[in-house]
């Protein structure tokens, strides 16, 4: 537990510096958002009303110094486009967005992770070939243009994937009572099994299309780390100790394979929630990536520096995370730190 | 060089080659050698000689690209190179064991030692699940690891190299084999460790009347604690004799410089003499005698094939058409 609290600490710094660039990248993007919403009709001294209205009339320090005091007060301020306070609204849909870059990775992980060992297993064999083919497709199209492709050939030509316009189809189905805002979860807790059911196949179309593009790092690492760990000198023990072909796969090779395979786990995690972005798009998908793409597009500062403070968090949480599953594998992690 | 007993373990004119991207190396040819019940047996030659992989092919554990040109591995009638890979499974571990040099790395980083030498037990042993750990801990005990009961708990980082090499001994032992196949335990550990784990090696045969086949490239290592020693050179055998009878009358030219490039206590640094020449290239042709090219002794007579032995007294076979 002291390695965990020591852990946790190290995340401060990163935090700090997390605010800081969020603030100064938003500032620097194109477009001046008193101009924005002072409208078309608007004259050079109702933007400048807007401006001093929005606070952006004082200097950056200052701004930065407004902007780190309402985050101490838990205040990400209003979009300028919802109308609502930023927390309410990445609250309401980032569930949405890891629910579906968790399907995602999901997806990556149960075709990736057997696929790179059954490679490595048989290197040059036919199943090596087709894992690099497979890989190198997943990798080669753009995340967007897989999901057109899919809503073309599963939901117009085949007719077997529901219509790709969101998370539920409301006509049919009430989203269950929120709880933790991931209608799966939601639906299982309030034992609502249609639900359940129809939300999962929403589900599949977007997850599949989005795991699609982690299938080729995760698959070529657990490849790489498990012909690594199959040609080290403990599997020659364990093969000379006459121990069961299944064990030495399995909780010799695989297990000491798994400590790459899970740092990639983490940098694939976060690829994925950028890749939501134009998933979230293509499908009607309610979640965080298609309000920050509106938020980028409108200048709306607030909802963007909320949205990208959002995601480094997630991703130091997530980092910290990664850190404590590789301390559960690998004993020297831990014995170092 | 055959034994009038069954030996225990039996190489019988075998010959293995390598294939590789860059042509067929010829590791092994005609190599025969027995290792009869509670003997050790020393194998000493320079590294590439051929040495590890006759070794691992007692195990039925050759690397994928060899093959097996002729000749067998009887390991108590049992035929290793055509054995089914379960039945090789049920006997590596349990009737003929091997420890490595190394042996930090040759055990799992990233699980408890304890844990690692129960798995071994509970594959080849019919010890209950209760009972594992204290198993375990009594095959630590027995190659004498301080404190077994902690060092169960340990991880292979935690310990010294030679508390590895104690504990892949104990995994090794954990299920009394009757062969134990010794590939350059030493190789790696300080002077004085070395000792140690090689007295610890010969006890625990002695103990237990069980077989060592010792590799290494230290002809005194292996004068000290072997019965007999082979003699290998780019993958022949070239000599088998009793330990004194080869230290005292060395038969071939080549044990003859391996024994002058030896330090001993008695001999200064300046004494030593360095073999000339190399290894030859094992994917090239081969004269008959591979050791023709750096052999003082070379006479037309050596070019013809097959080289024969050549029987010096009962124990002792020389690979020599000129021997000393």
């Amino acid at each position: 537990m002291h390695f965990f609290w020591k852990r946790l600490l190290g995340t401060i710094p990163s935090l700090i510096g997390v605010v800081l660039v969020t603030f100064v990248l938003s500032h620097a993007l194109p477009g001046d958002p008193a101009a924005f919403f002072a409208g078309p009709a608007a004259n050079a001294e109702s933007i400048a009303e807007v401006r001093a209205k929005l606070g952006l009339d004082r200097s950056l320090p200052v701004q930065f110094f407004h902007y780190a005091d309402d985050l101490r007060r838990g205040q990400l301020g209003n979009s300028l486009t919802t109308g609502q306070p930023v927390l309410n609204d990445l609250i309401e849909r980032l569930p949405a967005s890891l629910e579906l870059t968790f399907f995602a990775l999901l997806f990556a992980v149960a075709v990736a992770i057997p696929l790179g060992v059954w490679a490595a297993t048989r290197p040059d064999s036919m199943v090596d070939h087709a894992c690099r083919a497979l890989v190198s497709i997943g990798a080669a199209f753009p995340t967007f243009f897989i999901g057109l492709l899919f809503v073309y050939l599963f939901y117009f030509l085949f007719d077997i994937a529901p219509q790709p316009l969101g998370r539920l189809n409301e006509i049919m189905y009430t989203a269950p009572p929120r709880i933790t805002g991931a209608y799966t979860v939601d639906s299982i807790l309030a034992g609502e099994w249609s639900v359940l059911r129809a939300s999962l196949a929403q589900l599949v179309l977007p997850s599949v299309s989005l795991g699609m593009f982690a299938l080729a790092p995760i698959a070529r690492i657990t490849r790489a780390a498990m012909l690594q760990a199959l040609g080290s000198d403990f599997i020659r023990t364990a093969r000379a100790s006459g121990l069961p072909a299944r064990k030495i796969l399995f909780s010799y090779a695989l297990r000491n394979a798994m400590l790459p395979v899970t740092n990639v786990l983490g940098m694939v995690f976060s690829f994925l929630l950028g890749g939501s972005v134009l998933i979230e798009q293509v499908y009607g998908w309610q979640g965080v990536g298609a309000y920050a793409v509106n938020a980028v597009i409108s200048s709306d500062y607030a909802a963007v520096q909320g949205f990208v403070l959002a995601m480094a968090l997630l991703y130091v949480l997530l980092n910290l995370v990664i850190d404590l599953i590789a301390t559960a594998i690998d004993p020297r992690v831990r014995f170092e730190s | 060089m055959k034994a009038p007993a069954t030996p225990l373990l039996s190489i019988e004119d075998l010959s293995l080659v390598f294939r590789t991207r860059h042509g067929t190396v010829r590791a092994l040819e005609n190599v025969d050698l027995t290792v009869e019940r509670g003997e050790i047996v020393g194998v000493v030659g320079e590294s590439g000689s051929g040495k590890s992989v006759m070794a691992y092919a007692a195990l039925g554990l050759q690397d994928a690209a060899a093959q097996v040109l002729g000749g067998r591995i009887l390991f108590e009638g049992l035929d290793m190179l055509a054995a089914a890979p379960d039945v090789l499974a049920a006997t590596r571990g349990r009737e003929i064991a091997m420890i490595f040099q190394s042996p930090r790395t040759a055990l799992n980083p990233i699980r408890k030692v304890g844990h690692q030498i129960a798995d071994v037990l509970l594959e080849h042993t019919a010890v209950r699940r209760s009972d594992l750990r204290q198993r375990a801990i009594e095959a630590l005990a027995r190659v004498r690891i301080p404190d077994p009961e902690r060092r169960y708990e340990a991880y292979p980082f935690e310990l010294s190299g030679g508390m590895c090499q104690r504990v892949m001994i104990a995994m090794a032992l954990a299920c009394s084999p009757s062969l134990l196949i010794a590939d350059e335990p030493t190789t790696g550990l300080d002077v004085t460790t070395q000792a140690v784990i090689m007295d610890l090696v010969r006890e625990m045969s002695r103990e237990a009347r069980m077989s060592t086949l010792l590799i290494t490239h230290d002809l005194g290592l292996a004068g000290e604690y072997c019965d007999r020693i082979a003699v290998m050179h780019a993958g022949h055998i070239v000599e088998v004799a009793p330990t004194v009878e080869l230290l005292q009358r060395p038969a071939h030219p080549y044990t003859r410089q391996l024994l002058a490039s030896t330090p001993t206590p008695r001999s200064s640094i300046d004494q030593l003499v360095s073999i000339p020449g190399q290894l030859p290239d094992l994917r090239s042709d081969l004269p008959a005698c591979r050791f023709s090219a750096r052999c003082e002794r070379h006479v037309s007579a050596c070019d013809e094939r097959p080289l024969p032995w050549t029987v010096i007294s009962p124990q002792h076979a020389v690979r020599c058409r000129v021997p000393l």
